[in-house]
């Protein structure tokens, strides 16, 4: 029987705010253990919560760019567990009425345009971090740093809407690039910025009822989610196929080892016994927020990669990873808005991205050493066919490493273009009295010759000519040899 | 009077004296230590944590604020950075917390100094103060009775004079109920006047401080430095809180409720006769008298033994020995480390209360419980603003009955819950409650009243509780005349 992965991820974003959910201690990474903590963060007796505006506020920008519905009034709980990294045994979280209820993520998945649904987003906060376990002499001892405890985490929940791994790593590429384009989250998932825990299940192909669900936890990284999803999958797929029965299980993949482990079973699993969080108040998010907020969000990722394709006329493929970063897409648009659309595009797609990839820059960095401005300045002359393009990339080359414009950059090296009617003159002539043959053809009606043609005179320039002269010089001569036939 | 003799003096007295300059910070500390609690406090034991040394320091660095000099004893569920915080219980055995609770701050910036710590029913969960890991209070009245609970210890500690300000916390009567059976005043505030930042919760939503003192005016002294909103705690209320300066401007032209059904049974005569002097007092001051029908407190009980116990399961969960207080020393792993110390670390009816609090908010029962209680809660709520419709307070019991003996309800919680019947409505919907004590039963125990009033009415609360404080006679006797304290004697 052919069976069906029916798949459902709930996604963990670490916000980038600079202090904690509840607290005003520092959200930031890296600090001593236990530095970045105070009476709240620590679950001390009688410490309160007080709610992080910011935090929130990164929840309404999400919740509006996937088009959810933003409660006017949402309610903080309480899911109670034992857990020594959560100072307090239970976590404050949303339940019964979130902040942000539906909408979906567009993705790209092959090339296809897909939406997948969404349950919720809401604001919680994060654990801490337990190292475990060490000897002290003949004891074995865990420690704890909460430093993390307190810092700010939106959850996201789809509904099961993917049937494939290969979508859960297209959706989760483009909730990355959907938080980094926000400012609300660096997304990495290495860092545990971004994590993610996938509710698997299978039916027969064409069904309707769902199969037994597991979950597995700890897939971080996206190539993980999809091995682990598969792995999975693949586990599922070969205990029906016996006629055996899927059981109700918490699972760990270990992306090391590439093997999946039972976490607890359906009988142990955890009873939250959520209740509404009576310390602190109804969460109200009046219009005027939601209007600010509103104002402040930047154009969306797919729809500016729509508007490139329409606008400037780029081929999708174009548009799509030029919006993959939005510093990316501003700094191709401060180009296009100069020079020729698509030349800015494969410039940009392919000698800026290789640069970027091969010193590990970001744009920011690249930008810094090469603002727009500069780029286009070289675009331009490329454009106006006034530099030839091996001497193009060249010029490339040096305004990586040096300062100064296009024309600088030329003379510091040395290299002079020629660009004269006076200079170049002797060698198109040369060059059509060394091609009798090509010259005919032209003469004899294919234009097509004149490349050729062009290819030879920039041959004999050494690649310092500009090929925008030397094709006009050559009709020139071409048309006064026509006339004198 | 002498300076030896400053513990007898009001609160608002004793710090006029410290700014004047008649008396010393230190006599002003150091008075009700030399004289009353040498006499009371090793019978009594309302005091768990006391340092001399402390109080030195604390005198010394007094200032001349509205409160200057006033020794305060705080119950031991507030937050003090020099003293330990141990809410009676072995959990929190020698447990000392890096900052102050906000209304112990505030105390101290109003020049008040902490002469100590309270005793309590364990994290405020009984209405004796016998369940403290400290041994029980006894009532300053009767040594063989209990001083009513869970705030027993700085209730005590007024009464028989350590200090002419306490500070509680009233959860479900824990301020009002002790204040009755000691003789004081005992307020409990609008949820949300004071903050509960520092306070070691039990029901969050129904949890406030509360004010202990000899004298209405120092009632209103108290609230007025501790009262508005903290940025720390997000469910104070808004805005500044209403203003007590006028707490002796009478009752003429005022309404107040007379829910006679509820004492028609199993109320004490003594309190029922307590209540009729009292509304004599506010009728001859010109108040009128308003008969209704109330809602009977057993809904009250059942209600809030859901929605406390439930709080309390969540509240208490972070006692896990991990990072504070009493850990298990026989603990292998991270289960038993939890189990061990949980069970050795908290008393039966804290345990009974976690058991409880987690049973009604389980997977399954939770809608029965949880969600019916908190229906009931709101139906509560509206029965208080439908009365309050009709009277601007209402008169009630503080409690069913005169102080009980030692020993009397341990035994049987359910007969210990229903002392509580007539305190906990307030909680549940908010409302202020203020103990108003009368005088003493031909047995020599404390009667007292109980005023209930809409939310933010404190200063109608203390306009009524001070025309009952000069048994009705005009309140042309001036702000300055204080009744003689009716204070204990032992036989």
């Amino acid at each position: 029987m052919a069976y069906e992965a029916v798949i459902g991820l709930e996604c963990h974003i670490q916000l980038g705010t600079r202090s904690k959910m509840f607290c005003g201690c520092p959200a930031e990474f890296g600090a001593e253990p236990n530095s970045n903590v105070c009476p709240v963060c620590l679950g001390l007796p009688g410490a309160l919560p007080r709610a992080n505006r910011a935090a929130i506020d990164a929840a309404i920008r999400l919740g509006l760019a996937l088009g959810s519905e933003i409660r006017g009034e949402s309610v903080f709980a309480r899911k109670n567990y034992f857990y020594p990294d959560m100072p307090k045994n239970y976590q404050i979280t949303q339940y019964e009425r979130p902040l942000c209820e539906g909408g979906a993520l567009p993705v790209t998945v092959d090339g296809e345009e897909r939406s997948f649904a969404l349950v919720r987003v809401h604001a919680e906060e994060d654990t801490g971090k337990s190292f475990h376990p060490e000897r002290h002499g003949d004891r074995r001892v865990s420690r704890v740093d909460f430093n993390r405890a307190g810092v700010p985490l939106l959850e996201l929940v789809t509904r099961p809407v993917f049937r494939a791994p290969v979508e859960c790593g297209a959706f989760l590429t483009a909730l990355r690039r959907l938080v980094r384009w926000l400012g609300i989250s660096g997304g990495d998932m290495e860092k545990g910025q971004l994590r993610c825990d996938a509710n698997v299940s299978l039916r027969p192909a064409g069904s309707e009822p769902l199969g037994t669900k597991t979950e597995i936890k700890n897939l971080n990284s996206i190539g993980g989610v999809m091995k682990g999803l598969a792995a999975e999958i693949e586990r599922q797929r070969r205990v029906l196929e016996q006629g055996g029965a899927i059981e109700q299980a918490t699972l760990l993949y270990d992306a090391d080892r590439e093997v999946l482990a039972v976490m607890r079973s359906k009988e142990s699993a955890h009873d939250y016994r959520y209740f509404p969080e009576p310390d602190l108040p109804v969460l109200v998010v009046d219009e005027a927020w939601l209007a600010e907020a509103r104002r402040r969000l930047p154009e969306l990722p797919w729809t500016r990669a729509a508007r490139f394709a329409s606008e400037y006329g780029l081929p999708p493929y174009d548009a799509g990873v030029l919006t993959e970063q939005r510093d990316l897409a501003d700094y191709y648009e401060a180009c296009a808005r100069e020079v020729d659309e698509k030349l800015a595009s494969n410039w940009l797609m392919t000698e800026v991205l290789r640069v970027l990839k091969d010193r590990g820059w970001t744009l920011a960095e690249w930008s810094e050493r090469v603002p727009p401005g500069r780029l286009v300045e070289l675009l331009k002359k490329v454009a106006a066919k006034e530099l030839p393009g091996p001497l193009a990339k060249q010029v490339f080359g040096w305004m990586v490493e040096e300062p100064g414009g296009t024309g600088e950059l030329l003379d510091r090296h040395g290299v002079r273009v020629q660009a004269t009617p006076e200079e170049l003159r002797p060698l198109v002539r040369a060059v059509l009295a060394e091609n009798p043959g090509p010259v005919r053809q032209y003469l004899g009606g294919k234009s097509a010759t004149l490349g050729f043609l062009v290819g030879q005179v920039m041959k004999k320039s050494g690649g310092q000519a500009a090929p925008q002269v030397v094709q006009e010089l050559l009709r020139e001569e071409l048309e006064g040899a026509r006339r004198g036939c | 009077m002498s300076a030896a003799e400053a513990w007898r003096l009001s609160a608002a007295s004793l710090a006029d004296g410290v700014r004047a300059g008649s008396i010393g910070y230190q006599e002003a500390i150091e008075s009700g230590w030399e004289g009353p609690a040498a006499r009371w406090e090793p019978d009594v034991h309302a005091v768990v944590h006391a340092d001399p040394e402390v109080r030195r320091r604390g005198a010394a660095g007094s200032n001349g604020g509205p409160l200057a000099g006033v020794p305060v004893l705080v119950k031991d569920n507030l937050c003090t950075m020099d003293y330990p915080t141990t809410c009676g219980s072995r959990i929190l055995g020698g447990y000392r917390p890096p900052y102050d609770a906000t209304v112990v701050a505030r105390l101290r910036e109003a020049g008040a100094v902490i002469t100590g710590k309270g005793n309590m029913d364990e994290f405020a969960m009984g209405s004796s103060t016998e369940y403290s890991c400290y041994g029980p209070t006894r009532n300053p009245y009767d040594l063989e009775r209990v001083p009513g609970g869970s705030s027993g210890g700085p209730a005590a500690a007024v009464a028989y004079g350590l200090c002419p300000i306490g500070l509680g916390s009233d959860t479900g009567g824990s301020v009002r109920q002790p204040a009755a059976f000691c003789g004081v005043f005992g307020l409990k505030p609008t949820y949300g006047r004071l903050s509960r930042y520092g306070l070691v919760a039990f029901g969050s939503s129904l949890d406030q401080v509360g004010i202990f003192a000899r004298h209405a005016g120092d009632v209103a002294l108290a609230y007025a430095a501790l009262a508005g909103p903290d940025p720390f705690d997000a469910t104070t209320r808004l805005g500044p809180a209403p203003g007590v300066s006028d707490w002796d401007r009478g009752v003429r032209g005022l309404t107040f409720g007379w829910p006679a059904n509820l004492w028609k049974e199993g109320v004490d005569p003594e309190v029922v006769g307590a209540l009729e002097q009292a509304a004599a007092c506010l009728e001859r001051c010109g108040a009128r008298r308003s008969p209704l029908d109330f809602l009977p407190g057993e809904y009250a009980v059942a209600t809030y033994y859901l929605v406390a116990t439930a709080e309390a399961s969540s509240n208490l969960a972070r006692f896990d020995g991990v990072r504070y207080g009493f850990r298990h020393p026989e603990s292998d792993d991270v289960r038993a480390l939890y189990t061990r110390t949980r069970s050795a670390g908290f008393g039966p009816e804290v345990q009974r209360r976690i058991l409880l609090g987690t049973y009604a908010l389980s997977a399954g029962y939770y809608d029965a419980y949880y969600l019916t209680a908190q229906r009931a809660r709101t139906r509560i709520r509206r029965e208080y603003e439908a009365a309050f419709a009709r009277c601007d307070f209402m008169l009630m019991p503080a409690a069913p009955s005169l102080p009980f003996r030692l020993g009397e309800k341990t035994d049987d919680p359910l007969e210990m819950y229903l002392s509580d019947i007539f305190t906990l409505g307030a909680n549940l919907a908010g409302i202020p409650g203020l103990t108003v004590p009368l005088d003493l039963s031909a047995a020599g125990l404390p009667r007292a009243v109980q005023l209930l009033g809409p939310e933010d009415s404190e200063p109608l609360l203390l306009g009524a509780a001070r025309v009952i404080e000069v048994r009705g006679e005009e309140t042309r006797l001036g702000r300055d005349h204080l009744t003689e304290f009716a204070w204990p004697t032992k036989r």
